[in-house]
């Protein structure tokens, strides 16, 4: 079980300079298998935010729950992709996709089996011998995402991760990314600054108000997973509506959110 | 196999070009400390059998000392780097005795360990040691941290960060310190042997200086030219297997 409670979450960084509130109290609740998109301002704490999911992160005050235990350190089914995807130019593609059952000591066939699964999945089973950088931006995020699901993660933090692609690799991935979901039914958190993507993706639609992060608004999207959602009428609509509350925040031309 | 190709020819053009630099300030010198380069050829060959065993114990002297500095140098910087309380404490020791000429210490060396092999292997890996150590440290620190955070996301305790991460992420930086300490080695080991040696190429080349050998002196510079060649080329190929990924996506 992977549900999420998130409590008056506060974070703030101590910086060089000065304290950053990052974080000025967040409430979020998901039940197990939900789906939600964040969207919010540059810099309003989004990334902050999965860290503390994480649990890479020790949170300044508020509450980190999943599964209904506090987190307090990497759980063991959580996954989570970072902004620039966190692949380690030094491994091959296998060695990358198998890091996580390495680091958890699994015996070497087993994850040899798993991250071969994985791979195929995400469409990189022909490339497992190359390094990462040898790859398309695309693939080094497929990559990214199989290091992930080999893990065989119930919730995946997913950080931007579709933001460096062209737009057709894009939507490309954002099928990837639903069909994994219906098929896997894991919890899914995505932070993205697309607005479509959001609503593709997002059964939620978490919009931050600007640093230090608040909850704006939470926008259900229960359109979303129908197919060829993106062609119909209720996602236009669903778009233009939180374009609509993004623009009320603020949000939109001051910290680039893609309108 | 292009590529070996490509680096003999490189090493064939920069060989005439010295050579014909060499003779050409023999000749305008005209002084018997600076032969030509024939007669320091001929000698090789006359020679040969007298600097085969003393290039072997050369060879084996820096081969050793860069092993112990790189050894020993290399996990002490990678964890200075990485650990701000050893770094509090072992930090300082370091920077005092890093610009600290480490040559001056022959003399102690020699007190302590004797006249010999443990004196100038004890003394180029000294000098190799500090010089790896800054560079691994230095290294360490760069590791991005995105890439530790990803692994410590997947459940990596330090030890496991350490040798999946911040060990590979240094590793060409470590091998570039190598590179450099291969030719601070060479030029060490001619002073140490001289001084503290009656075998190996530093003795041989000091040893025919004193004797006004003057093509003998310069057949034994060429046999040091050779072992730093074969040093750096070592190195190379070491960094190109352990390395792979840097060849990669270029
Ligand atoms: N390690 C850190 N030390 C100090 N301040 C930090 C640190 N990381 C982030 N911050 C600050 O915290 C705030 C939130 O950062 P965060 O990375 O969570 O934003 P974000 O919403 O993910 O932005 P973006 O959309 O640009 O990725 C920013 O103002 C940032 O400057
Ligand atoms: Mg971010």
């Amino acid at each position: 079980m992977a549900d999420v409670r998130i409590d008056a979450l506060s974070v703030t960084y101590h910086g060089v300079d000065a304290d950053v509130p990052a974080l000025g109290g967040v409430d979020l609740t998901l039940a197990d298998g939900d789906s939600v998109a964040i969207i919010g301002s540059s810099g309003c704490g989004k990334s902050t935010l999965l860290l503390a999911l994480a649990g890479l992160l020790a949170p300044t005050g508020g509450v980190v729950e999943v599964g209904g235990e506090p987190v307090s350190g990497p759980r063991l089914h959580t996954s989570l992709i970072l902004q620039d995807f966190g692949l380690l130019p030094w491994k091959t593609v296998l060695q990358n996709a198998e890091l996580g059952l390495k680091i958890r000591h699994h015996p070497v066939r087993e994850r040899r089996a798993h991250a071969m699964d994985a791979l195929e999945r995400v469409g990189l089973s022909e490339f497992v011998h190359l390094f990462p950088s040898e790859l398309s931006g695309g693939m080094r995020q497929r990559l990214a995402l199989a290091r992930a699901l080999a893990l065989d993660a119930d919730l995946l933090l997913m950080d931007e991760p579709l933001s460096a692609l062209d737009a057709l690799t894009r939507e490309d991935l954002q099928d990837l990314l639903l069909a994994l979901w219906r098929d896997r039914k894991h919890t899914a958190v995505l932070v993205t600054h697309s607005i479509e993507e959001a609503v593709y993706l997002g059964r939620k639609v978490l919009v931050m108000t600007p640093r230090p992060g608040r909850v704006a608004a939470v926008v259900d999207n229960p359109g979303m997973g129908e197919s060829a959602y993106r062609q119909t009428e209720a996602f236009y609509e669903k778009c233009a509506e939180l374009r609509r509350l993004l623009a009320s925040e603020g949000a939109l031309h001051v910290g680039g959110v893609a309108s | 196999m292009k590529r070996t190709v490509q680096k003999a020819l490189g090493y064939a053009g920069a060989a005439v070009f010295m050579l014909a630099f060499w003779e050409g300030m023999s000749l305008l010198l005209h002084s018997p400390a600076l032969p030509v380069p024939f007669d320091a050829f001929a000698q090789v060959v006359e020679q040969f059998d007298k600097l085969v065993p003393q290039f072997g114990y050369s060879a084996l002297r820096v081969a050793a000392a860069m092993a112990i500095g790189l050894l020993v140098g290399a996990p002490l910087g990678l964890i200075l780097g990485r650990s701000r309380r050893a770094d509090l404490v072992f930090g300082p020791l370091v920077f005092l005795n890093y610009p600290v000429p480490k040559v001056v210490f022959l003399p102690v060396l020699l007190v302590v360990l004797g006249i010999g092999n443990a004196s100038i292997i004890a003394l180029i890996a000294i000098i190799l040691f500090f010089q790896i150590l800054v560079t691994a440290r230095d290294a360490a620190r760069a590791i991005p941290a995105a890439s530790v955070l990803s692994v410590r996301s997947l459940g990596a305790d330090r030890w496991q960060v350490f040798t999946q991460v911040v060990v590979p992420g240094a590793m060409p930086e470590i091998f570039t310190a190598l590179r450099i300490g291969a030719g601070t080695a060479v030029a060490v080991l001619f002073f140490s042997e001289s001084v503290a040696g009656s075998t190996g190429l530093g003795w041989f080349v000091f040893d025919a200086w004193g004797r006004v050998r003057y093509s003998e002196m310069f057949a034994g510079i060429l046999a040091m030219a050779l072992l730093g060649v074969l040093l750096y080329e070592a190195i190379e190929l070491a960094e190109s297997r352990v390395c792979r990924w840097e060849r990669a996506g270029r």
